[in-house]
């Protein structure tokens, strides 16, 4: 409890400096809105149906492209940890395509797809797969050969230890990859929708704002909701860890 | 030796693919790899206006966003990692900054610094300190108590403690958030160039879009890749060399 | 007695260094017997090529019966920690309807004296009810033979005292029949029935020695009573260990358990 208010303290402490530096003349007025103002413009935008539709927008192409990464990436590093022969022979592949931003393929996308949902999806999906990827293959690494050889002695057979022990002793791991994955398809997610068109979403909201009339306290609401989105899914998927999987 | 011919005969192998396939279809959008690396080989390196105008800034760019995000995340980590109390009060705001993304801020970065070289800068560090600050926070409570104990014992002077006990600790863990800024700071590069600014690669990568000069467009992608292997390559030599005394370092792990 | 486990002939070598060299040993259903050995005598490879781990390079293993357990001194690395207590214990007995599943497991955990422990993660106990919650779940498979690898050598004194009472207790009362691999010379004598005492690199056969000692055995009496003492010293002259102080059997000891868990993660 104590830890709870001091980070509301240091949280607290945070607002107060922004609201001096806004309010002081040395940064010009506009460019940085004091909180005060900005959480006044925020409870406006909540209480607006397209803020909010905004929001949803975001929300939801993020948890699909986080489904779309899982279903890929975990199958795949299942199957790159375990045969040694495909992960080496992948290598020289995955070196090469992790290293190009998700950012750098915004135009490709945009030529091959549109400006509809599917770039930012697709865009999305490609960042948040290599965390579950490397996560997966990592923790069948660390798949302890003492458990393996425990289950085979009592009789259990290859696909039995992959679905019985390598699977379940990978989990912790693979939600750790999860977690971050979904924080980077947020941020990515975001990236899109703020650089590249489309219609609808938060970071087109934050692109209006910015270009038309020039709102800065709209700017900082999204800036703030997506920040507080991000520290949702974080702490909420931290908390799913914990909870399901405490070892 | 075996295993390192195995990958690249693979790699070679869907490279030939893709180029038979871009011959065969003939579609604008994929270009076969060889026309792909011809027009890297000839805008990125053989015009020395494209070299000097937009991949050196670029590299500039990045490189100073991430070393002044990593100068101010370890010493800020370090800081904060030694002390419960001041952790207790950041920690909050630190996981609600972590969390915006950078891009959201660019508007805010271009009004306060204009457009240009130091807005892109501040976009990069914001966006890169992160993974630097609080992975630093980890290592600097890693220091075990016997190491605590024997700096206490032997009454060495303070900067010798976090100089010599504290950063070296925490040193495996600040690499590996440093190489997770390196990778993101690539990506923040791009992002910061796409707006507000007429020179970089990002910018390259834009404006081949808009002139629908595809082939162009590809060579920006590779060149982005090839230059992301090569930090992440250097970074890990460097590692390698600064963490020779640990006893087991991990190449890849949650990155 | 008919013998539940024969072993004819066993060798095995790793690249050019021999492990075992040529074993042939019986053991007869219903005995406990114990295998000792000096350091690094490939005590772990002869229970590794028994369980079916490894293959060996030449001889025989039969088992009577298909049904065969193992308790590695592992415990905490042998337990899974996403299973409770009684899933761990359930593990093996896949196949069997849900209900005996049940059944089986609350039993084997009474044997232990941990019913109370079953709905508890493993991670959650003490050392030494973990390396219970492994020997209930070997008994609740209903082996034919119960291999047990240094099974005592990673838990305090006095817990060793008691998984040892325990282990003569459920084996005698169901039977069981147990070979237990162990470094601890005092450890086999008031365990087994029977006692292989192996020599060093490649491991052979040095003797198979009968323990004179009655069924009912007991921390204080048994290790005072003359034919333990006798036995005891003559499996350490047998090691050549004998005549030494015992600090150096403690060294020893340390030794052998460092070569184990090398063997095991290799």
């Amino acid at each position: 409890m104590r830890a709870f208010t001091r980070g509301l303290i240091g949280i607290a402490g945070f607002l107060a400096l922004w609201e001096l530096l806004g309010r002081s003349p040395l940064i010009p007025a506009h460019a940085l809105p004091p909180p005060s103002v900005v959480f006044g413009e925020l409870v406006t935008q909540l209480t607006s149906p397209a803020f909010i539709s905004h929001v949803v927008a975001t929300v939801l192409a993020v948890l699909i492209a986080i489904a779309i990464a899982i279903a890929i990436a975990v199958p795949s590093g299942l199957v790159l940890g375990s045969v040694p022969a495909v992960r080496h022979a992948t290598r020289a592949i995955i070196e090469f395509l992790r290293p190009i931003p998700s950012v750098a393929l915004i135009p490709l996308a945009l030529v091959m797809l549109g400006f509809g949902p599917e770039t930012k999806i697709t865009l999305a999906v490609y960042a948040a797969l290599w965390p579950i990827l490397f996560n997966t293959i990592y923790a069948l690494d660390e798949l302890d050969p003492l458990l393996v050889e425990t289950a085979r002695v009592f009789g259990t057979r290859r696909v039995g230890v992959l679905f019985r022990v390598a699977l379940p002793s990978a989990l912790p791991f693979v939600l750790t990859g999860i977690r971050l994955a979904a924080t980077t398809a947020l941020i990515v997610m975001v990236s899109v929708e703020l650089m590249a068109g489309s219609q609808v979403g938060l970071g087109y909201f934050i692109m209006e704002a910015r270009s038309g009339p020039g709102r800065m306290d709209q700017v900082l609401v999204g800036t703030v909701v997506a920040g507080a989105i991000g520290v949702l899914l974080n702490n909420g998927l931290e908390r799913v860890r914990r909870r399901w999987v405490a070892w | 030796m075996n295993k390192f011919f195995q990958r690249w005969t693979v790699f070679a192998g869907l490279v030939a693919v893709w180029q038979l396939l871009g011959w065969l279809a003939d579609d604008p959008f994929f270009p076969p790899p060889s026309e792909i690396v011809t027009a890297a080989w000839q805008w990125w390196v053989v015009d020395p206006r494209n070299f000097t105008e937009h991949v050196i800034p670029s590299i500039t760019r990045l490189l100073s966003g991430w070393a002044i995000a990593s100068v101010i995340g370890v010493a800020l980590g370090l800081l904060l990692g030694r002390s419960d109390r001041a952790m207790e009060y950041a920690g909050p705001l630190l996981v609600f900054l972590r969390s915006i993304p950078p891009p959201a801020l660019v508007p805010v970065f271009l009004l306060l610094f204009k457009a240009g070289q130091s807005m892109q800068v501040a976009t990069i560090v914001f966006g890169v300190i992160w993974p630097v600050l609080l992975n630093s926070v980890d290592g600097a409570r890693s220091v075990d108590v016997t190491k605590v104990d024997t700096s206490a014992v032997f009454r060495i002077p303070r900067w010798q403690w976090v100089l010599g006990v504290v950063l070296p600790a925490a040193s495996p863990k600040i690499f590996a958030g440093l190489r997770v800024s390196l990778s993101l700071s690539l990506v923040l590069m791009v992002i910061s160039e796409l707006v507000g600014t007429d020179n970089g690669i990002g910018s390259q990568l834009m404006q081949a879009q808009r002139e629908f000069d595809y082939t162009r467009m590809w060579a920006g992608i590779v060149l982005l890749g090839v230059l992301g292997y090569g930090l992440n390559t250097a970074l890990l030599a460097v590692e390698r060399r600064a963490l020779a005394w640990q006893p087991r370092s991990r190449d890849e792990q949650h990155a | 007695m008919s013998n539940m486990l024969e072993v004819a002939d066993l060798g095995h070598t790793y690249g050019d260094y021999e492990a075992i060299g040529g074993l042939t040993f019986t053991v007869r259903a219903g005995e406990l017997v114990c295998v000792v050995g000096p350091s690094g005598c490939g005590k772990s490879t002869l229970l590794r090529t028994i369980s079916g781990l490894i293959a060996p390079s030449r001889g025989d293993v039969s088992l009577k019966g298909s049904h065969l357990a193992v308790v590695f001194q592992d415990y905490s690395r042998s337990l899974f920690p996403w299973l409770s207590v009684q899933g761990n214990v359930e593990f093996p007995l896949r196949g069997l309807p849900r209900a005996e599943r049940r059944a089986r497991a609350a039993e084997a955990l009474e044997w232990v004296g941990l019913g109370a422990a079953a709905r508890k993660r493993p991670w959650q106990l003490s050392g030494g009810m973990q390396q219970r919650v492994a020997i209930a779940r070997a008994l609740a498979y209903r082996p034919s033979l119960l291999l047990m690898d240094e099974p005592f050598a990673s838990v305090d004194a006095q817990t060793r005292f008691e998984l040892e009472d325990l282990l003569l207790r459920v084996r005698r009362e169901h039977d069981t029949t147990v070979l237990v691999v162990t470094h601890d010379i005092d450890e086999s004598v008031y365990l087994g029935d029977r006692i292989l005492v192996l020599s060093g690199s490649p491991a052979r056969l040095v003797a198979d020695l009968e323990v004179p000692l009655p069924a009912e055995r007991d921390q204080v009496t048994t290790r005072t009573d003359e034919a333990f003492v006798a036995l005891r010293s003559k499996v350490a002259r047998l090691l050549n260990v004998g005549g030494k102080p015992a600090m150096d059997v403690e060294k020893w000891a340390a030794a052998e358990r460092e070569s184990l868990s090398e063997t095991v993660s290799t």
